[in-house]
């Protein structure tokens, strides 16, 4: 219990820490946001009264506790090309990204454990390279470009989907999760093929211990021992793995939804980078950097839970 | 056979024989990388044109050439920001311990908590974007990768007894830390920069595939995967080609990891 309120008081700090630098970075960027909004003929009346509606005449300090305060009751700022409220504009997109990174996820799980097991049962060396070597194939995919193969492949040879076809999630659930499968499918390979190499070596060290021998001289089985001890003990380290590595799905997502045309926070955040419209990219950072954030603490609540060792200590 | 040599020296000829094409492709390619030919618009590989020509007639394998060598070179110079820096934190944190070494190992842990294409991306966000700032980010990005285990190693080796007896001996903490310690880092480090290459090779690739890295007329294996992808239905091989570059690099490398990493394993 103490480690856990230890940790939230660590994960507080931190998600202080990340609003204070996403506020700052964006405080010194070069270039006034009123010269853009208003074009570069403006007279500087009208950027005064900009600069005054936008408060960005009043000191840093007040600033960042206006915007934390608004933050957290769910106001983020005004878009700087669309004049519409950021949070509106990001709610738009997210239930999109959440159920690729969703769908990532399982099938993330999905493959890798099943596979990893396998694998790690694998006795013969030659067997073994093979796996290892088509592993490390798969794992050097880059999502976005495993997101082009498929479009090739599934999308014009096989005609299995369209490419950049989007199906709206409102409009037709099932049609949005089977055009959403490719990029997942696409963020997931890599991610499980890491998850297979880790399963793998971890039961392989787990094979090694003493309490496999003592199975064995009982007279327990190979496939018993494998799935009543070996896989639980060899487990831990992917599920904290598999938890943090929702992050990395995330990151994945952003980049892969370019490939498939997909309109989430990725492609939103992308837009407004390049139109320079920075409070949208800042909540979008705050955001992202939050949800990892509280990502590596559950993770890392997960391993107490899972593993009663790290408990004792 | 040594164990875990097989995958080191798969992973080496692979990375050689591609980085031999990139050197060759910075003074030589068998056709000119900017020349329009508009007879030759989207041929499919052959003889004459190895992985085909795109919609502008350029041969393709020669712009692979030039797009590798580029994403090398930011990769390198990624690598040797990334390294360098970070054996010089790393090991002055892990040698002399305290609150610095608090300190810098929490900022540390901070960054890499965080995906380092999420962060390049906004930093270059707010920069202008081109090589050396995309450098300079990767680079900096990269530092805590390699602090980290240097200075595992450097706070193992300090109490150490052959330390302490070149200590006894009159050797000052410079001398210790350069001549004695830093080449017992080789084990740990080589892995480090294996795995480092491929993630700058790969984080190169995202930024200039998202369009924030490497600009025009300069080319990337990230870029040019981004323009491959318009001529995906009339010209596959574009996109096959570059994106098959940038695998069999990774791949090199990850293979290269998996055998130093088992020999690591093997003492």
């Amino acid at each position: 219990m103490k480690t856990i309120l230890k940790k939230l008081i660590a994960l507080i700090i931190t998600l202080f820490m990340v609003s204070v630098l996403a506020f700052l970075a964006f405080q010194i960027i070069p270039g006034d946001p009123t010269t853009k909004m208003l074009g570069t003929e403006a007279t500087p009346d009208a950027i005064a009264a900009l600069r005054s509606e936008l408060g960005l005449d009043r000191p840093v300090m007040t600033r960042y506790f206006d915007w934390l305060g608004s933050f957290l009751s769910g106001d983020m700022g005004i878009s700087y090309s669309y004049r519409t409220p950021v949070g509106e504009m990001i709610a738009q997109k997210l239930p999109v990204t959440a159920l690729l990174t969703l769908l990532s996820f399982l099938f993330t799980v999905g493959l890798s454990i099943p596979l990893g097991t396998l694998a790690g049962s694998v006795r013969s060396k030659l067997l073994d390279r093979c796996i290892t070597v088509t592993d490390q194939i798969l794992m050097s995919v880059p999502p976005f470009f495993l997101g082009i193969l498929a479009c090739y492949l599934c999308g014009i040879v096989l005609k299995l989907f369209t490419p950049g076809g989007y199906v709206s999630l409102e409009n037709d659930f099932w049609g949005c999760v089977g055009y959403l499968v490719f990029p997942a499918l696409s963020i997931a390979i890599p991610r499980a093929a890491m998850t297979v190499k880790m399963l793998r070596s971890s039961i392989y060290k787990e094979l090694r211990q003493d309490y496999v021998r003592t199975a064995q001289s009982r007279g327990a089985g190979r496939w018993s021992i494998l799935f009543r001890h070996v896989l639980k003990n060899a487990l831990i380290p992917v599920i904290t793995f598999l938890a943090v590595s929702m992050a990395e799905i995330l990151t994945g997502s952003i980049i892969v939804e370019q490939v498939f045309t997909v309109p989430g926070i990725g492609r939103l955040l992308l837009a407004s980078i390049g139109s320079r419209d920075f409070p949208v990219v800042q909540a979008i950072v705050v955001l992202l950097a939050t949800w990892i954030v509280v990502v590596n603490y559950l993770a890392d609540l997960l391993n107490l839970l899972v593993d009663p060792r790290i408990r004792r200590k | 056979m040594k164990k875990g040599n097989f995958f080191l020296y798969t992973g080496a000829v692979i990375v050689c024989i591609v980085l031999l094409l990139v050197i060759v492709g910075f003074f030589w390619t068998p056709y000119s990388t900017t020349e329009m030919d508009g007879s030759n618009k989207t041929q499919p590989p052959s003889i004459s044109h190895l992985l085909g020509t795109d919609n502008f007639g350029r041969d393709i394998f020669s712009r692979v050439l030039e797009g590798a060598g580029t994403s090398c070179l930011v990769a390198v110079s990624v690598i040797a920001i990334g390294c360098g820096l970070g054996i010089v934190i790393g090991g002055l944190c892990g040698y002399y311990g305290g609150l610095p070494d608090l300190l810098l190992t929490r900022i540390c842990d901070a960054i890499t908590a965080f995906p380092s294409i999420l962060l390049a991306l906004v930093i270059l966000s707010l920069l202008d974007n081109g090589m050396v700032n995309i450098i300079l980010v990767l680079g900096l990005l990269f530092v805590p990768s390699f602090a980290r285990v240097v200075r595992a190693e450097f706070s193992r080796c300090r109490g150490l007894n052959y330390v302490k007896s070149v200590r006894l001996m009159g050797a000052g903490d410079l001398r210790i830390m350069v001549f004695h310690i830093l080449p017992n880092t080789r084990q740990v480090l080589m892995p480090a920069l294996a795995i480092g290459f491929n993630n700058a090779i790969l984080s190169e690739a995202s930024m200039s595939f998202l369009g924030l890295g490497i600009q025009p007329p300069n080319a990337s294996l990230g870029s040019m995967l981004s323009d491959s992808q318009i001529y995906l239905q009339s010209a596959p091989w574009y996109a096959l080609g570059v994106g098959g570059v940038m695998v069999l690099l990774i791949l090199g490398f990850g293979l290269m990891t998996e055998g130093l990493q088992r020999y690591g394993e093997r003492d």
